[in-house]
């Protein structure tokens, strides 16, 4: 058919192109200088608040500065970073922040995970069950610290309340020597267990359900399941969690703050407790910043793991 | 019709056993009431803090006290929620320097993230990779060592017991998790869309205003609510930056509550009360993107 191959109309030719008004405007905001316009303000404030202190702190860590007296500081090259290795103190302090990473982190695990077990198991009620299940996980520390203070008062505290009624009589949990730190390790266990849970979830629901018909049609039990499907992978993305759990846990502050204040005598007192101790009441602020920038240094290398394992994972 | 070999018992159920149902496991069933049982227990376990803590809030100051402790029967009072917003309440004023700090910060560090999260997730940028590890580390920082240069550069610049100091440690804070969690939301976001928009005339940047920026709008809001929760939420850096009983915010301001040599627990759980409402409120709103938010936006499903 001849119609349907119409030549295509002569009109006049196409005026010149003509960048329309807005492009025009723009001209001069070529990408390299968006990317610059957009990047920079975000990286200039954090090395205001974070690059900058850094630095200054690995400065003072190499003095012997203090707040509290106003003479200049000197310099004193590795002694602080001397005494902190040295000191049996933070060798203490170190094992026992070690005991309670391990311990939170491996009890919160393994609740985590059996919680996300069960909820994933479940067909009706897993929206719901998992919101309440994630409440103490959005509460401030503060709040969390407060409450289990309360609830452990050796007096008045309900846990002890129970206790009593069975017969078991009243526990000193945040006076006791070993005690205390158990204590620490389940009021944290009771906040982040949440998290763990959530991201094991994740995990569960994505396992795809093809691979558990295929084992129910070969007869597999339920442990070879488990075993041999769940648990493989869901693992990459439990040690996310894990890492990400082991990180905060090192760092923590807020709880031993508000639940011990680092008592009894130093048994709870982690690595950033002691810091703080250092650097606030015996006022040896060289001597707090090689403290701290040691402990950076293991939390930037864990990061770092942290973030490369994380890499790899999503680049799969 | 040929004749099946079978094993006796099956040719009573069905022709070959074809028809036959598969023995009941009754073992499953226990299992499965088992599982409740258990996922019932924890879930008592894990939300009585939180119910006692509620039950202390509203119970007589004589029955929080009472030795064994009333779980039931107490008398119910609203005179601890009262003193929470009284005048002379502790507390108050630092639930108002929380909603000005926790808001403003938020707001820097959402307009100062949203930019870099597109123009990482855009542009070829040198080192691109290693500069948002960099950015994503510096939130992984001990806040008690961080807090010791901080202070005293916060006195060089008379910024101590300031908010205005507070909002930009703040905003410091969570811009990290910003640029992480938006990141995350303009990778799935077509680039052709914004081409598409640059061959009808739009520049570039008009490109990111006008056809980007529309569709990120959940995404900010889902971003702005975690750095709220987690500004609200802040407690070591207010409590060494800000001193002065007028201008700390909330978290520091129920933690003075414990300090005295006698403890009112009962206006301590109703302002810790308060103050975890609208966190649990915000979070259930952004409950779709928990997994990405709690982790930094690190891990994404």
């Amino acid at each position: 058919m001849a119609d349907t191959l119409e030549s295509p109309p002569t009109t006049a030719p196409a005026p010149t192109l003509e960048a329309p008004a807005a492009a025009k405007r723009f001209r001069w905001l070529t990408d390299r200088w968006l990317a610059t316009l957009f990047v920079s303000p975000a990286l200039a404030l954090l090395v205001f608040l974070s690059i900058w202190p850094l630095i200054r702190l690995i400065w003072l860590s190499f003095t012997d500065y203090s707040v509290t007296r106003d003479v200049p500081e000197s310099f004193i090259g590795f002694e602080n970073y001397v005494d902190v290795l040295t000191s049996p103190v933070v060798q203490a302090r170190a094992l026992t922040t070690l005991i309670f990473v391990v311990g939170a982190v491996l009890l919160q695990t393994v609740l985590g995970f059996a919680i996300a077990f069960l909820i994933s198991r479940r067909a009706r009620g897993r929206g719901a069950l998992t919101t309440l299940f994630l409440i103490p996980m959005m509460l401030s520390p503060v709040v969390v610290g407060l409450f289990w203070k309360f609830m452990l008062d050796v007096q008045f505290g309900v846990v002890n309340s129970f206790l009593d009624s069975l017969g078991l009589g009243r526990v000193e949990w945040l006076t006791q020597q070993r005690l205390a730190l158990l204590s620490l390790v389940v009021v944290d266990s009771w906040q982040w267990t949440p998290f763990i849970m959530l991201i094991a979830l994740a995990g569960l629901t994505a396992v795809p359900k093809y691979l558990y018909e295929a084992a129910e049609i070969d007869r597999a039990s339920e442990w070879f399941k488990f075993r041999r499907i769940t648990f493989p992978l869901v693992w990459p993305l439990l040690l996310i969690a894990i890492m990400f759990r082991a990180i905060e846990a090192f760092r923590l502050f807020d709880l031993v703050y508000i639940l011990t204040g680092g008592g009894p005598g130093g048994t709870t007192e982690t690595l950033s407790y002691n810091v703080y101790k250092v650097a606030f009441f015996g006022f040896d602020t060289g001597r707090a910043a090689a403290y701290g920038i040691l402990m950076v240094i293991v939390v930037i290398l864990a990061a770092q793991l942290y973030l490369r394992y994380l890499d790899r994972l999503q680049g799969r | 019709m040929a004749t099946h070999i079978q094993p006796s018992g099956i040719a009573a159920e069905g022709i070959a056993g074809e028809t036959a149902r598969p023995p009941v496991r009754r073992r499953r069933r226990i299992g499965s009431a088992f599982e409740i049982a258990l996922l019932a227990l924890l879930a008592v376990v894990m939300l009585f803090p939180v119910l006692w803590m509620l039950e202390t809030a509203i119970k007589d100051t004589r029955d929080i006290y009472a030795v064994p402790a009333k779980v039931f029967n107490f008398g119910p009072t609203l005179e601890h929620l009262k003193d929470v917003f009284s005048p002379d309440s502790p507390v108050f004023s630092g639930f108002q320097n929380s909603v000005i700090v926790a808001t403003a910060s938020t707001i820097i560090a959402t307009v100062l993230g949203v930019p870099a999260a597109w123009a990482y997730s855009r542009f070829p940028i040198p080192a691109k990779k290693d500069q948002l590890f960099f950015i994503l580390s510096t939130r992984f920082m001990p806040p008690v060592v961080v807090v010791i240069p901080v202070f005293l550069m916060f006195r060089d610049l008379a910024l101590l017991d300031t908010l205005q100091g507070l909002i930009l440690v703040y905003a410091a804070f969570n811009l990290p998790f910003t640029i992480w969690m938006m990141k995350g939301f303009i990778d799935e976001l077509p680039a052709e869309y914004e081409e598409a928009a640059m061959l009808d005339g739009y520049s570039r940047f008009e490109a990111f205003w006008r056809v980007t920026m529309p569709l990120l709008i959940p995404g900010i809001a889902a971003t702005a609510v975690f750095a709220l929760i987690f500004s609200w939420n802040e407690f070591v850096f207010s409590i060494f930056l800000i001193t002065d009983p007028e201008s700390r915010t909330a978290p520091a301001a129920i933690a003075g509550l414990i300090g005295g040599t006698t403890i009112n627990w009962g206006l301590v759980a109703a302002s810790a009360m308060v103050f975890a409402l609208p966190v649990l409120l915000f979070a259930f709103l952004v409950r779709k993107h928990l997994v990405a938010g709690v982790t930094l936006g690190a891990v994404r499903r």
